[in-house]
């Protein structure tokens, strides 16, 4: 015990004498909630819209007044012409282009029912669909409207069936689906990530290169009680970012926090044993710092994309479904969501808890095992 | 009782190839021993061997009365340790670095304090113990490495290299620290490329291709050679292996 103590005295002295990584420690949670939290929206606002009117009739104006007045929209271009509009598209002047025929209102009247064209800019999939979307939902409500004023009978139109269903939404634990609260969770779940697999291998391959270690392996230190004074400050660190990065997002933007503290804190602990084991495995395999950087940044860049933080789990093919039951970070940002903004209770995390325990265990033995027969 | 270092057909192998091929000797306490040999010739194996790190391959090797294949924390307990590699953590101050070392070999918080006291003293480094080790001049880092590896008052003392790169007036401070930690009765086993330094030495040996091709008193080895010098010695036996190896 005491010799941990002297190697823990010694780490935590090194790294706060780190003129790189104190301040880091800092400022990233800071800059992390702040930009990311605003950045990182998947809601899509202003929309290029490029109008092309081949009616120009009240029918038609009702439907531009309509885009016009939606926050999604920012009508860039009109025109009576496809060929500028499509011109527009290539040269991204333009997201969607919408092109209403010339009898629109014509055949709206007499048939009841009448096309409309949308081409959208559709290298961003996402984009576009969102945009047609939404698109759809303003043509949806201007049928609504001809429908209210009695001036198309009841048939089947562009949008699908006549909206005769009034559909109220409640949005549960997160009312005003706010993305922040959304993200926030997410963001200090990668904050505490980032901070356990990076410093801790970094770390420990330190030593190697500076030959330091060496020494260490003279001495009467035993192997756990090196990884355990190794790691053990970044456990501590970690948790702390995760406290400070929860006093941030709650004084910045005031995110809900439903669940128990506790809960959150013994899943963290428990989730870092799994990422300072990764860290740790890492240290293992590599001689140089820059070997570390490099194989941490590859796991972690494949992790942090398949957390589920950035592109819901439930899109993704099947086969990708079932390797993110391998990133730790998944578990964690579900968690963490879940306490967080549901207030979710021990029960409903049980299956996680398990799942992390036993991660741990592989991961750690693993490393350990890797590290000793490497020495020998 | 038994020397501080005895070590009886010592082996080791990695694969097909012999390091270190079947070596023995015995080191008495208070003796400074030097362990020369060219670069590649298995000094650093058999020095990893004699200090726990490595099994030996075959063999018995018994240091401050342990067998360094099965009782190798007992080995680690009793000796110290100075390699080549600056082993001092450059981002802590000299006090921290002797409080660390000396905490790790579980020195009493008591015996820390006079310990340090005595040592800044020695070294003459009060005024500079709040220093980081990066900015103390390599010199002194080498005298302060070598008296950290002796602040537990280990049986025996291995140097790797210990005056490496260091300049000629500092390197026979260095040597004095050791002349003092070997009267004391600490055993030092000390590799080093300085000729000059291997005069220095009660007993030297010279390691070639994994074996032990000359042991004796440095006096007794330029006789049996004809040499003028430790220089002459250890050029006339190294240089065959050098050709062999190209």
């Amino acid at each position: 015990m005491r010799t941990i103590r002297f190697l823990l005295f010694k780490e935590f002295r090194q790294i706060f004498r780190n003129r790189a990584i104190l301040p880091l420690i800092f400022v990233v949670p800071i800059v992390q909630l702040i930009i990311l939290a605003n950045a990182a929206t998947y809601e899509i606002k202003g929309l290029k819209l490029y109008w092309v009117d081949h009616d120009l009739s009240a029918s038609s104006r009702l439907l531009y007044s309509k885009f016009e007045a939606s926050s999604y929209f920012e009508i860039t271009g009109t025109g009576f012409d496809k060929r500028a509009g499509e011109a527009a598209l290539m040269r991204d002047q333009a997201d969607i282009l919408l092109e209403v025929p010339s009898n629109f209102e014509r055949d709206l009247m007499r048939e009841g029912s009448a096309g409309i064209q949308l081409l959208a800019n559709a290298v961003d999939g996402v984009k576009a669909g969102l945009g047609t979307a939404y698109a759809q939902a303003v043509i949806g409500g201007m049928n609504v409207q001809l429908l209210s004023e009695q001036r198309l009978p009841a048939l089947p139109t562009a949008g699908g069936r006549p909206a005769k269903l009034d559909i109220t939404f409640s949005n549960w634990f997160n009312p005003h689906l706010d993305y922040k609260t959304f993200m926030v969770p997410g963001i200090l779940a990668l904050l505490v990530t980032l901070i356990g697999s990076f410093l801790s291998s970094m770390n420990i391959v330190r030593e190697k290169e500076l030959g330091t270690i060496e020494q260490i392996n003279v001495t009467p230190i035993r192997k756990y009680q090196f990884i355990v004074g190794k790691l053990m400050p970044f456990w501590i660190i970690a948790l702390f970012e995760l406290a400070f990065g929860l006093v941030i997002a709650k004084l910045l933007y005031d995110i809900p926090f439903v669940g128990s503290l506790w809960l959150l804190f013994g899943f963290a602990g428990l989730y870092l044993l799994v990422v300072l084991g990764i860290g740790l495995f890492i240290s293992t395999i590599t001689e140089t710092q820059q070997q570390a950087m490099f194989v941490s940044w590859f796991i972690m860049m494949i992790f942090v994309l398949m957390s589920g933080m950035f592109t819901a789990i439930e899109n993704m093919p099947g086969w990708a479904q079932q390797i993110t039951y391998l990133n730790p970070i998944r578990y964690f940002i579900e968690v963490i969501r879940m306490v967080m903004l549901k207030g979710a209770s021990f029960n409903d995390i049980q299956w996680h808890v398990g799942v992390m325990a036993g991660y741990a265990l592989v991961i750690n033995a693993l490393a350990v095992w890797n590290y000793r027969k490497r020495l020998s | 009782m038994k020397p501080p270092i005895e070590v009886n057909s010592l082996t080791r192998r990695f694969g097909s190839f012999v390091a270190v091929d079947n070596i023995s000797f015995a080191v008495e306490r208070g003796e400074i021993f030097g362990f020369l040999g060219a670069n590649g010739a298995g000094k650093t194996t058999a020095i990893r061997m004699l200090c726990g790190l490595l099994a030996p391959s075959a063999g018995r090797a018994y240091v401050a009365g342990y067998d360094v294949k099965k009782q190798a924390d007992q080995v680690k307990r009793h000796i110290g340790y100075m390699s080549q590699r600056f082993s001092l953590y450059q981002d802590l101050t000299v006090r921290e670095n002797i409080h660390f070392y000396g905490g790790i070999y579980g020195l009493s918080p008591k015996a820390l304090q006079a310990k340090t006291t005595q040592m800044l003293e020695e070294l003459d480094l009060e005024s500079s113990s709040h220093t980081l080790i990066r900015d103390l001049p390599l010199g002194w880092k080498q005298k302060l490495a070598f008296s950290v590896a002796i602040l537990h008052d280990p049986q025996i003392v291995f140097l790797d290299e210990p005056t490496g790169g260091v300049d000629p007036i500092t390197r026979r401070q260095f040597w004095d620290l050791i002349y003092e930690a070997a009267h004391r009765g600490v055993t030092v086993f000390v590799t080093t490329h300085y000729m000059d330094e291997a005069e220095y030495c009660d007993r030297v040996s010279i390691m070639v291709d994994g074996r032990i091709e000359a042991l004796d008193t440095p006096a007794a080895l330029k006789k049996a050679y004809g040499a003028g010098s430790m220089d002459e010695v250890f050029v006339q036996l190294a240089r065959p292996a050098g050709k062999t190896a190209k």
